[in-house]
């Protein structure tokens, strides 16, 4: 079976165009949430992780989402010099809701709101000689996408799985969280007392996997599984269990134990319910005393690009030896006991679990090793 | 020896309802949503929740109510051994319009969930207690052998022991699902498992004469 590593990756968001510029930013302590008054995109004040205005315009042929999606596949393309014709390469898109911003202007071109539109913009753009996969799969798309690609490349079918996510925000994905009560009107905090809700952010992500034993000296994606809760559609499980169950897989699959585990990246919304069943979930699986962050604070929640985002930062924190802390964490809000990182800890670090969940009860989990 | 085959398969395309390749219903509606409906009451399948999802998951879940009507292998199986990889052309765009149509007025938190075509799937996953592997892929067309490769490999691995996978479509009136059962039996004993199989019933139409 072969081995996959991440040959290259990249981040566009609105901290920076590469995963070095982002990892820098949030060594500075910055954040690329800010508070905004009611204004086109909402009728009441939010917080969200937006581009600024002149960079969120759909052109004629290229809309903002997908100018994300080139800008970052094209970053991390360039790093690993890979020729994106070659056959052996597919390409993985993963969004939740893609070009549906072009909704909120009222006049759009139906045809333009297809996702395989969109994939068909990205693949000639590159000339990428396969169809792309795309996984629309809620919150969860962006380790799905990953989870595939590790499929593929140890199934001999593909050397290199180019996996990118992107979301941005929109008037209509806003109005919905809205609609839940889930969006804070301030930065979000994840596993604290006083959370209230999430915020929403935009941005890609672009992960490179490879079989190419030129690549081994990188980070390694070593398992990956997905549940799901059966429960509710909106409502995250009581228990954790069916989290609980793919981390522990997860972690058995690559070979490791609970207690080698040196990092969890959690998805940690900063609702009420996911983060307490992130809790029980991480509890179940022997992980109480492993550090834990959620990045929302400082990406808000970029959806399908999430889990792209938030594995890039982790696989960087393996290279970096640093563990990144949780804005917005103060006083633990969970009913399990976790160690919720909130601040920077240098030390050797060797293995990371990344996990997110998201609506329809789905869940899913990877193990990354440097 | 065992293998992977299609213990099961059900069809919902141009007003008519099948199961392992067999007619079980013809509608007389001539609206989409009419005809489903009478499908769903035809079966007497009484589950309440229906009525309150999208016509995306209605379609989905009358499809896989149908497929596992009368299997035991899958309520006995362990849940996270049963695995559900769907696909289809128009993710959730049917629901995304509505749900942008009702914006104007007040957004609604019991649409807004429904825009997201994995709805479907936790839709089916709640019925059926099914908690294993799950992805939703979009395509332009429904491809035999990207499943067939993908999901034999989740079997090889020992991921799943059992998969439903397959095509769930719904934009304006334009509607199709295809459901198989895929699951491990004695060589010989179903259909085997494989892209050839899957195409043919696809190509199943309601012009076919009913067996």
């Amino acid at each position: 079976m072969y081995q996959v590593f991440i040959a290259s990756d990249n981040i566009v968001s609105p901290l920076g165009r590469t995963t070095a510029e982002n990892f820098m930013q949030l060594r500075k302590g910055h954040s690329a949430v800010d508070i905004y008054p009611e204004n086109h995109l909402s009728d009441r004040p939010f917080a969200a992780a937006l581009f600024p205005p002149e960079e969120r315009t759909d052109d004629a042929g290229t809309s903002f989402f997908e100018r994300l999606l080139i800008q970052s596949i094209s970053g991390a393309l360039t790093e690993s010099g890979l020729d994106p014709r070659s056959g052996k390469i597919l390409l993985v898109l993963s969004t939740t809701k893609g070009n549906i911003g072009l909704l909120d202007s009222g006049s759009y071109v139906p045809e333009r709101l297809a996702l395989t539109a969109s994939a068909e913009v990205v693949r000639r753009h590159f000339s990428f000689m396969h169809t792309p996969w795309i996984v629309s799969n809620a919150c969860i798309s962006g380790l799905v996408g990953m989870i595939a690609g590790l499929r593929l490349i140890r199934a001999g079918e593909y050397d290199h799985v180019i996996v990118a996510g992107a979301d941005t925000v929109s008037k209509f994905i806003l109005s919905g969280f809205q609609s839940f009560g889930a969006v804070s009107e301030t930065l979000c905090r994840p596993f604290d007392a006083a959370r209230n809700g999430i915020n929403l952010g935009e941005g890609a992500g672009t992960v490179i996997l490879s079989s190419d034993k030129k690549f081994s000296g990188g980070i390694q994606l070593r398992s990956g599984f997905v549940s799901n809760d059966a429960n509710h559609i909106s409502a995250p499980s009581r228990t954790g269990e069916e989290l609980a169950g793919i981390i522990r897989r997860s972690i058995a699959s690559a070979g490791l134990t609970p207690g080698e585990i040196d990092f969890i990246s959690a998805h940690g919304t900063a609702t009420v319910y996911n983060d307490e069943m992130e809790a029980k979930a991480i509890a179940r699986s022997g992980l109480s005393q492993t550090p834990v962050n959620s990045l929302k604070g400082y990406y808000g929640h970029t959806l399908g690009a999430a889990g792209l985002i938030e594995s890039i930062i982790a696989a960087e924190s393996l290279r970096e030896q640093w563990i990144v802390p949780t804005p917005g964490f103060e006083n633990t809000g969970v009913s399990e006991p976790i160690n919720v990182c909130s601040e920077w800890i240098s030390r050797p670090v060797r293995h990371a679990l990344k996990t997110a969940s998201g609506f329809g009860g789905c869940n899913a989990a990877i193990v990354l090793s440097e | 020896m065992t293998h992977q085959c299609i213990t099961s398969s059900s069809r919902i395309h141009r007003g008519v309802v099948w199961k392992n390749g067999d007619r079980v219903f013809t509608g007389s509606c001539s609206d989409a949503p009419s005809f489903l409906r009478s499908a769903y009451e035809h079966f007497n399948f009484g589950y309440a929740r229906w009525y309150k999802m999208d016509s995306l998951c209605k379609l989905g879940w009358l499809a896989a109510e149908l497929l596992l009507t009368g299997n035991e292998t899958i309520r006995a199986a362990a849940p996270e051994s049963t695995g559900i990889i769907l696909a289809n052309s128009n993710s959730s765009l049917d629901t995304d319009l509505k749900y942008a149509a009702s914006m104007k007025e007040m957004s609604s938190p019991a649409l807004f969930v429904y825009t997201l075509p994995n709805i479907v799937i936790g839709e089916i996953g709640i019925r059926h207690q099914i908690k294993g592997e799950s992805a939703f892929f979009v395509a332009a067309d429904w491809d035999s052998e990207q499943m067939e490769k993908y999901i034999s490999g989740l079997f090889r691995s020992e991921v799943l022991t059992a998969c439903i996978c397959g095509w769930v479509d719904w934009l304006n009136d334009e509607y199709s699902a295809l459901l198989f059962l895929v699951e491990k039996c004695a060589t010989g004993s179903h259909l085997p498992f494989n892209a050839a199989v899957m195409d043919g019933l696809f190509k199943q139409s309601p012009n076919d004469a009913s067996k």
